[in-house]
């Protein structure tokens, strides 16, 4: 389904705040990841698309179908835009079953369909609050495709989980998303969900959308500073799973291989390593297997305050961030042969 | 023991509880719902009984129900019949007099409805009337119930209003708690203890139903 969705709107809501949004959004990416960090209106925005609130003024449209026109007075309600919305607690229906939410609005035979793909035809006559969160995040995400909506809108589905289910819960829910074929919205604060989850990328910050794109463009040319700050790591490189032994991958990162904890990835991923993460030596020797030991060069160091911005050639670009006090007892000079140290705990997979 | 008096009680009871249903839920709908600042305007007006001396809200009652107001008027005009000291009359009374110990435990049952939940169902493309009756009724049952409850029981033990509007005709207006009025000014004190007994009782019955409702002593709905 290639389409659009364009959104210029402003809001202004009673506590002052003032969102002033205008986005396009290319549908046949199937995943749009909107992120920014929390109080940016993110949700806000997620709202007017699904007509929950009513924009102050401007124009929304879905694939040429015009849901809200300021000038021409149209607005459609949330029961006509069809927008599959997951909430932030999935808002199950308390009163009803596993099987009766999923059909709250479907078929039967739509229904049984949705509880067996999502691995929920067990849970079928158990109430929401006897299931686990992962569990109610399926069954609120069976519950929106049930209605088949035009577009699904996510807010932060992944928040409401406990760390290790989070982890797991990410590819899963990117799975579903792509299996469903329904381009799907989904905010997230989090960098390493939107790496995971998107395909497009909006990122948001007080209130107005300030960069699109591919999320790999995103995350490798912010376009400005405040965008910098906020997707915040430094180096996504593309790697290859090579060899998997005792919980730990072997990535292949260029011609230069790297050790990460196994969390289930397969094929071609992406490492993504804050520079925070990176610590560097000019000690070449030990390498134990928490630890990456990469070899390279300095090509440039920029002071940054009580800071470094270390920028490295280990094969591939690696930006590391390190205290200024260090630099200045390494003596480190562009051209230094150095060691950067990452522990595997720190390389972040994405598919 | 006059069970002439109790029956008509317990019809007018049961009425009165049906009829502030219709009405009070609505009402209740709107309070909660509403985006109007000035409601708390019609918050205080439902409360009125709460607070009023039943002679004040009888003698009202009997001006605008009576045959010269507009209202009594009408009724005349369409029934042949008159409001005042008539069965009917007890029962426009007998709702005003109980609307607010509808309405507000009805009230506070939908505001305690997560907002986001009729959110969810509108976006799944279901009405909003369709979302009213099968998200919020449910879930605010526990609310419901106390209200149509309290409703009923209030209106089987009043006094002031009946006899203000009603008067005291036997079989039409006589009421148990006027009943027991006449059996006392009689000296009945035998007949007095009976009839009041059985109100105490259900009474109390009534009242232990409606707070083991809230407290979940049986699951009639499950826990939200």
């Amino acid at each position: 389904m290639a389409g659009e969705l364009i959104c210029r709107c402003r809001k202004r809501l009673a506590s002052g705040f003032e969102l002033s949004a205008a986005l396009r959004v290319p549908l046949e990416a199937s995943v749009t990841v909107l992120f920014g960090p929390s109080g940016a209106g993110k949700t806000t925005l997620l709202r007017l698309l699904a007509g929950l609130e009513r924009p102050d003024e401007g124009r929304l449209a879905l694939n040429g179908v015009t849901w809200f026109d300021s000038e021409s007075g149209i607005f459609v309600p949330p029961q006509q835009r069809r927008a599959g919305f997951l909430f932030q607690d999935y808002a199950l229906f308390p009163h009803l079953t596993v099987a009766e939410n999923v059909g709250y609005a479907a078929q039967p035979a739509e229904t049984q369909k949705l509880l067996d793909t999502f691995g929920l035809a067990g849970l079928a006559d158990r109430f929401p609050r006897a299931i686990s969160g992962g569990q109610q995040q399926r069954v609120a995400l069976a519950r929106a495709l049930a209605a088949r909506p035009s577009l699904l809108l996510l807010d932060e589905p992944l928040s409401a989980l406990d760390a290790p289910t989070r982890q797991r819960a990410r590819h899963g829910l990117r799975r579903l998303l792509i299996e469903s074929g329904v381009p799907a919205i989904v905010v997230t604060h989090d960098r390493m969900e939107a790496i995971a989850l998107g395909d497009w990328m909006t990122v948001m910050i007080a209130g107005s959308v300030r960069q699109a794109g591919p999320v790999r463009d995103v995350f490798h040319h912010p376009a400005d500073a405040a965008v910098a700050e906020s997707v915040g790591v430094e180096n996504v490189l593309a790697a290859h799973i090579v060899e998997r032994h005792s919980g730990l991958l072997t990535l292949r990162v260029g011609y230069v291989d790297m050790a990460a904890v196994d969390s289930g990835e397969t094929g071609d991923v992406f490492a993504c390593i804050r520079a925070e993460d990176v610590a560097l030596t000019r000690d070449l020797a030990r390498t134990s297997t928490a630890r990456n030991c990469l070899a390279g060069r300095v090509r440039s160091i920029a002071l940054e305050g009580p800071l470094a911005r270390v920028e490295l050639d280990c094969g591939f670009p690696l930006v590391a961030v390190v205290t200024a006090q260090s630099v200045t007892e390494m003596a480190l000079q562009a051209g230094d042969a150095v060691c950067a140290i990452v522990k595997t705990t720190s390389v972040h997979l994405a598919e | 023991m006059d069970w002439q008096a109790i029956w008509l009680s317990v019809r007018l009871a049961s009425l009165t509880t049906l009829i502030l249903l219709a009405l009070g839920a609505p009402i209740a709908f709107w309070l909660t719902y509403s985006p109007r600042r000035w409601k708390f305007l019609v918050e205080a007006v439902v409360a009125l009984p709460l607070v009023l001396p039943p002679t004040v809200l009888g003698f009202y009652v009997l001006l605008a129900i009576g045959p010269r107001s507009p209202l009594g008027a009408l009724y005349g005009r369409v029934t042949g019949g008159m409001l005042p000291f008539s069965f009917q009359g007890l029962l426009v009374a007998s709702v005003l007099y109980s609307m607010p110990f509808t309405v507000q435990p009805i009230a506070a049952g939908f505001a305690a409805v997560d907002r986001k939940l009729l959110e969810a169902s509108w976006c799944l493309g279901v009405s909003r009337f369709d979302t009213f009756r099968r998200v919020i009724v449910p879930l605010a049952m526990p609310g419901i119930a106390t209200g149509a409850i309290l409703s009923f029981a209030h209106t089987l033990g009043e006094f002031g209003v009946v006899l203000m509007v009603g008067g005291n005709i036997r079989g039409v207006t006589r009421t148990v708690s006027i009943s027991i009025y006449d059996q006392v000014q009689s000296l009945n004190y035998g007949g007095a203890l009976e009839t009041s007994l059985f109100l105490v009782g259900v009474s109390f019955a009534v009242l232990a139903i409606t707070y083991a409702l809230q407290r979940r002593v049986w699951a009639i709905w499950p826990a939200s």
